[in-house]
């Protein structure tokens, strides 16, 4: 292994510019003459607008322009959609209301689209906005999913009776009826899994400019997927068709999801750069994006769990209401379905699963993909109910899960999925090792000498990611294919510049590819560089979410790298006087088999240019290759975590005291890489579990709109965690890769709420486990365990 | 309006601004500054901290006038003659950023920590002295042996600057 | 932010002129005020800064008194010295407020100024027995409190320094809101020839209070298990999204233990 090669920690070549603050992230991009966007946003949950007054405000200092849905629809601006469709259990489509980028006639959830307001400064825009008079009729607010599909409740879009988007299901229902009938336990579980907002800290953000000469608009934008903005943007709301439009995503300060989507503010930037022929810039604070950024989560679950005597489980049966929120976000309806109840297998082989899930509508901000996006709720499903089960029937919680681990593969679940490796029983024994799991008992103990509560909880996960095969997917619903594009173009010096589909907000491309290729081409990895968040640079990619820009984006990278080496053979053949068939390529050089004659890659590409040495008419000049690499199955990372929390009963507050995960992420590329996203994303599961809960109050208000009353993690929150991996090479990509971003956010909650009602001894905690609940669930007597 | 005039980076500037204008927007808008980055409205992320005669502040929560003849510094003038910080080194070979927006009011805050803590930092009083701050990528912990070491680095910087 | 006037006095008498403007606000740290100010929920008029003014800083030892002037910030409390000499419990609640670039900037004056129902000075003031000095008058803290960000300051009327008592012993812990690091309950105890006194910040409907059951009691028995069996009723404190009155009734129980063994 070199040291900048593959499976190298090799420290982060982007780094330099963001530690010496020069990042270039969309609010520092500034346009000649832009002007500023402030959008009026509803304070109801749910009204109808019977009047907008922009009449004063127009009057205002700096006002440029006031435009309101009437405006948008005018020029036929279309609506923001969603890409993936979902059937219910009759065969019949999901219901998608109307979802207009500025509000038409009606408002559902608190932050909702009523104007734009464009001045020549910010504050101006906003001073003006304040002017705007809107008559509204407020009609009830529906903020319980649990609720909202009830007679009583009011309907937020009339396409959707019921406020019901779909009830979908997927499993063997009568195979799973059978299998509980003949259960010698059965283990039941209501969960929640609570509301979250993604909260990337850098706030979104949209530069429209408007080329006039060329009839071009160019959108900068806070974007996970510049190409699939375009796409949307283009052909689905008509802005300008796909070569007239140009969406960059530069630096960008973290996603998580929530910058997939195609938002409001950067279809109405773009719209009105060139309404007014002037670049407009809007920039959210943290207020806007706690009220309009896509949230995660929100499942209100009933799960059970059959086992047979011996203790296998036979059976999993499990109904969810999902909340989509208001309208539906661009992949809204695939979290709680396609990327969800295929999950609920876990690493254990269970011969039946039966999934429903109704999702619905309610006057709060929309509801999409947040990191892990769906297998978080089925791990905590299933990850709940195996703890509980092992705990009522008196089995050890590690070795319960070893008994029903899947030990062969391929394996076909029920569920869709076939995992195609993985040594489940590896990392959990090394889990086992690390987490000192034997000295358990001796730290109870001792915590209970100090009059506090010590527990222990597992999670052993799966996930399935690189997003996905494109076939499988489209016939699943997906609108879109979930390939992934790459571009290597050599220079005639032999450096390497690699033009990605997947986007890097945080994930460290711009490294981890460059190892890939400087290892490859045996080229320095300064002679490499990364560029991608272009779509007039980079051709079609499909970007990056479902810590897919590994398995899927590399190996795009790897199909046209193996091209590149074929064609550079060719080259050297014609070089060396030798038959392309006798050239080996190693360590950066070409050799003529058996003999001494080699010429270095920089040097093909050098003849490959000046194309001397060969006919131009039967080879061609140049080297540069690209290719779009479409997986053949997801991957399959999973491991085993290990959570231990020690809590002080007189207050509720709970410790995290030791955190152990091994994972299995198959080969890997930059170890340190690769621990930084599992770090992040147990913190983010951490903060799922003790911290974070958005809550809305009956009228609709969200109560948890700042940094104030959302609980963001801070670093005294957490402790360090201790990592390690093992390794099974996933077969169905060229770098035996698995993804590595959502892991450890789709681990962790389990984890963390089963210690906690370990150290209870009763199951009654809800998320966020925060002082307050935990203090009062302190105060209900343990359970009387089977194993007692 | 109202005139201004402070050292940044070691450059004396000075402008006439609307007295709303808040630090972070001066260094940002007026100077272009754009390293100092605005995370929250409610002065908790920690993204916009910049150090105003020596301490470190969140520009977000500090009127631009109110730095009236202060010498300010922010993440564009840590290093030094083309050389990093060592706290700048530091966070770069921890692997103390993932997506960079959080980083630069990491890196100041952290100097300052050291400034006023001294070299010597466990974990807990890291952790500890980092609450005004907010990452959403690390989790802290990358961040941790960042600050750690580059503390020990500062440390070791001042003595053997004092020996000289 | 709404636009308004600024003003940077350089003496009292200068920042006094300028405060008689009623729609005029002092701007001390401004770690309140501005993100208020940003959130358009205030609107000032004019600020009138008072870090040019050198009447209002320092900390000095006055006989059995510790004086600090209104513009010191946390900083240079949780630093200094004298107040560590005299007064630990008060030097580690100025370290514990906000975070640290909060307390490069914010001021004992401003924030007893705000008498924001979660910040910790008005339970070190009322605790200790602290005089709240002004430009005109001296006021004792019982007397200052008033309310919610309520205070017995009048239009114009600007703090110049506090008084705090020196107490034998004292002691503040602090249960901090997961979310914004304010307290959710903060207990300041503090024992004086004159007694115990025990304020509560955080948590009454009304801001800061004392706990008369707990004084008597650790006045005649200062250590933790003489609140053994007492309570404190649970109507008249807030509940609100990170704690209910209930929770918060409990958690006075136990800070208030905890800060009494902390004070030794």
């Amino acid at each position: 292994m070199s040291a900048t090669g593959i499976g190298a920690s090799v420290k982060r070549l982007e780094d330099i510019r963001f530690i010496t603050g020069k990042g270039r992230y969309v609010d520092d991009v500034n346009r000649p003459g832009q002007a500023f966007a402030y959008f009026l946003r509803s304070p109801h949950a749910h009204a109808t607008i019977d009047k907008i007054d922009a009449s004063e405000a127009l009057k205002a200092p700096g006002v440029v322009a006031i435009f309101t849905g009437d405006d948008i629809a005018a020029d036929k601006v279309g609506g923001l959609i969603c890409g993936w469709m979902i059937h219910s259990k009759d065969g019949s489509p999901m219901q998608a209301g109307a979802h207009p980028a500025l509000a038409q006639g009606k408002v559902r959830y608190v932050g909702d689209h009523v104007a734009v307001v464009i001045a020549d400064t910010y504050a101006q825009a906003r001073d003006a906005g304040e002017q705007i008079v809107v008559d509204y009729t407020p009609l009830p607010a529906v903020v319980d999913p649990a609720k909202a599909a009830e007679a009583d409740q009011a309907q937020v879009h009339d396409a959707a009776p019921n406020n019901t988007c779909f009830n979908w299901h997927l499993g063997d229902k009568a195979a799973t009826e059978a299998a509980f009938a003949a259960a010698a336990h059965v283990t039941k579980l209501d969960l929640v899994n609570n509301r979250l907002i993604p909260n990337a800290m850098e706030p979104r953000a949209a530069v429209g400019d408007y080329d006039s000469g060329t009839d071009t608009i160019t959108l900068y934008t806070t974007s996970q997927n510049p190409h699939v903005a375009r796409l949307v943007l283009s052909a689905f709301i008509g802005l300008a068709p796909e070569h007239k439009l140009r969406v960059i995503a530069p630096d960008v300060g973290g996603g998580f999801g929530s910058k997939i989507f195609i938002y409001a503010e950067e279809t109405v930037c773009a719209w009105a750069a060139k309404k007014i022929d002037r670049p407009v810039k809007w920039t959210a604070d943290r207020t806007e994006a706690f009220l309009s950024d896509a949230h995660g989560r929100d499942h209100v679950t009933h799960a059970e769990l059959a086992l047979d005597a011996s203790g296998r489980m036979t059976g999993v049966r499990v109904h969810t209401i999902a909340n989509m929120g208001s309208y539906l976000s661009t992949f809204a309806s695939s979290v709680p379905t396609y990327l969800y109840a295929p999950l609920l297998s876990g690493q254990y082989d269970i011969p039946a699963i039966y999934a429903e899930v109704d999702a619905v509508y309610t006057t709060t901000a929309p509801v999409d993909a947040y990191r892990g996006a769906g297998r978080p709720e089925a791990t905590f499903v299933i990850e709940r109910l195996v703890e509980l089960a092992a705990r009522e029937t008196g089995r050890d919680p590690a070795e319960f899960r070893r008994q029903n681990f899947v030990t062969q593969f391929p394996h076909q679940t029920p569920v869709i999925m076939a995992y195609d490796v993985g040594d489940y029983a590896q990392a959990l024994d090394k889990a086992l090792a690390l987490a000192d799991y034997k000295g358990v008992g001796a730290r109870k103990a001792a915590s209970a000498a100090k009059g506090k509560l010590r527990g222990v909880g597992f999670s052993a996960f799966i996930e399935a990611c690189g997003i996905a095969p494109s076939a499988a997917v489209g016939s699943l619903g997906a609108g879109v294919g979930l390939w992934e594009s790459a571009e290597v173009r050599v220079n005639p010096i032999g450096t390497v510049e690699i033009l990605t589909g997947s986007h890097s907000h945080g994930q460290s491309h711009e490294t981890t590819f460059a190892q890939l290729v400087s290892d490859r081409l045996g080229i320095p990895i300064g002679n490499v560089s990364i560029v991608h968040g272009d779509t007039d640079k980079v051709q079609m990619g499909m970007g990056t979410y479902g810590s897919r820009s590994g398995a899927v984006g590399m190996s795009a990278i790897v199909k046209a790298l193996d091209k590149i080496e074929a064609k550079a053979k060719k080259v050297a053949g014609h070089v060396l006087e030798a038959s392309d068939q006798d050239i080996e390529f190693k360590d950066g050089k070409f050799t003529v088999k058996g003999t001494d004659k080699s010429i270095d890659f920089g040097s093909v590409a050098l003849q490959a240019y000046v194309a001397h040495k060969f006919n131009g008419q039967e080879l061609e000049p140049g080297l540069k290759e690209s290719a779009f690499w479409d997986p053949t199955n997801f991957t399959f990372p999973a491991g085993v975590h290990i959570c231990e929390v020690e809590i002080d009963p007189e207050t509720g507050v709970v410790k995290v005291d030791r955190y152990t995960a091994v994972d299995d992420f198959g080969k890997l590329i930059n170890p340190m890489v690769v621990h930084g996203q599992v770090h992040g994303g147990i913190a983010q599961g951490i903060g799922q579990a003790l911290l974070e809960g958005a809550v809305y109050n009956d009228d609709g208000q969200l109560l948890t709109a700042s940094y104030m009353d959302y609980c963001m993690p801070r670093a005294d929150n957490l402790p360090s965690f201790t990592i390690d991996t093992i390794e099974t090479p996933c077969p169905s990509n060229p770098l035996g890769i698995k993804g590595c971003g959502e892991a450890g956010a789709i681990a962790s909650p389990p984890a963390v709420i089963n210690a906690i009602t370990d150290a209870l001894g009763h199951e009654d905690v809800t998320m966020p486990a925060t002082p307050q609940v935990v203090w009062r669930a302190t105060q209900k007597a343990p359970l009387k365990r089977a194993a007692e | 309006m109202v005139h201004v005039s402070m050292t940044v980076n070691g450059r004396n500037v000075s402008a006439e601004i609307d007295p709303r204008t808040l630090l972070v927007q001066f260094l940002r808008d007026t100077l272009r500054l754009t390293g100092t980055h605005v995370g929250c409205d409610t002065s908790q992320c920690g993204a916009c901290t910049v150090h105003v005669d020596g301490a470190a502040i969140k520009s977000c929560t500090t009127l631009a006038i109110s730095c009236n003849g202060s010498t300010v510094t922010t993440i564009e003038g840590l290093a030094k003659a083309g050389k990093l910080h060592p706290m700048q080194q530091a966070f770069q070979d921890n692997h103390g950023l993932q997506c960079g927006f959080c980083t630069p009011g990491m890196i100041m805050a952290s100097v300052d920590m050291v400034n006023r803590c001294g070299p010597d930092l466990d974990e807990a009083t890291i952790r500890h002295e980092l609450e005004g701050n907010i990452c959403r990528c690390t989790g802290y912990h990358n961040i941790v042996r960042s600050v750690a070491q580059g503390a020990r680095e500062m440390g070791a910087a001042a003595t053997a600057q004092a020996a000289e | 932010m709404y636009a308004f006037e600024y003003h940077r006095p350089t003496t009292l008498a200068g920042a006094l002129a300028d405060l008689e403007n009623a729609d005029a606000k002092p701007l001390a740290g401004g770690q309140t005020l501005l993100p208020t100010m940003k959130q358009r929920l205030a609107s000032p008029s004019a600020l009138v800064e008072l870090s040019g003014v050198p009447e209002l800083s320092g900390i000095a030892r006055d006989g059995d008194a510790v004086v600090i002037g209104a513009m010191t910030r946390h900083i240079d409390v949780a630093q200094s010295p004298v107040v560590a000499g005299a007064i630990p419990a008060l030097a580690a609640l100025a370290g514990g407020i906000g975070d640290p670039q909060v307390r490069n900037r914010g001021t004992l004056g401003g924030s007893l100024a705000n008498n924001d129902p979660a910040a910790d000075y008005p339970g070190a003031a009322l605790a200790l027995g602290a005089t709240i000095v002004t430009d005109r008058r001296r006021i004792a803290a019982e007397d200052y409190f008033t309310g919610l960000f309520e205070t017995a300051l009048e239009p114009g009327e600007l703090i110049t320094k506090v008084s705090f008592p020196i107490p034998q012993k004292a002691a503040y812990v602090k249960f901090p809101s997961p979310a914004s690091r304010y307290a959710l309950v903060g207990v300041f105890v503090a024992k004086t020839a004159d007694g115990v006194r025990v304020a509560v910040t955080g948590s009454g409907e009304s801001g800061v209070f004392r706990v008369d059951s707990f004084e008597t009691a650790l006045s005649a028995n200062f250590s933790p298990s003489a609140l053994d069996g007492l309570s404190v009723p649970a109507d008249g404190l807030n509940s609100d999204l990170h704690a209910d009155a209930d929770y918060r009734a409990h958690l006075i129980g136990v800070l208030a233990k905890r800060a009494v063994a902390a004070a030794g």
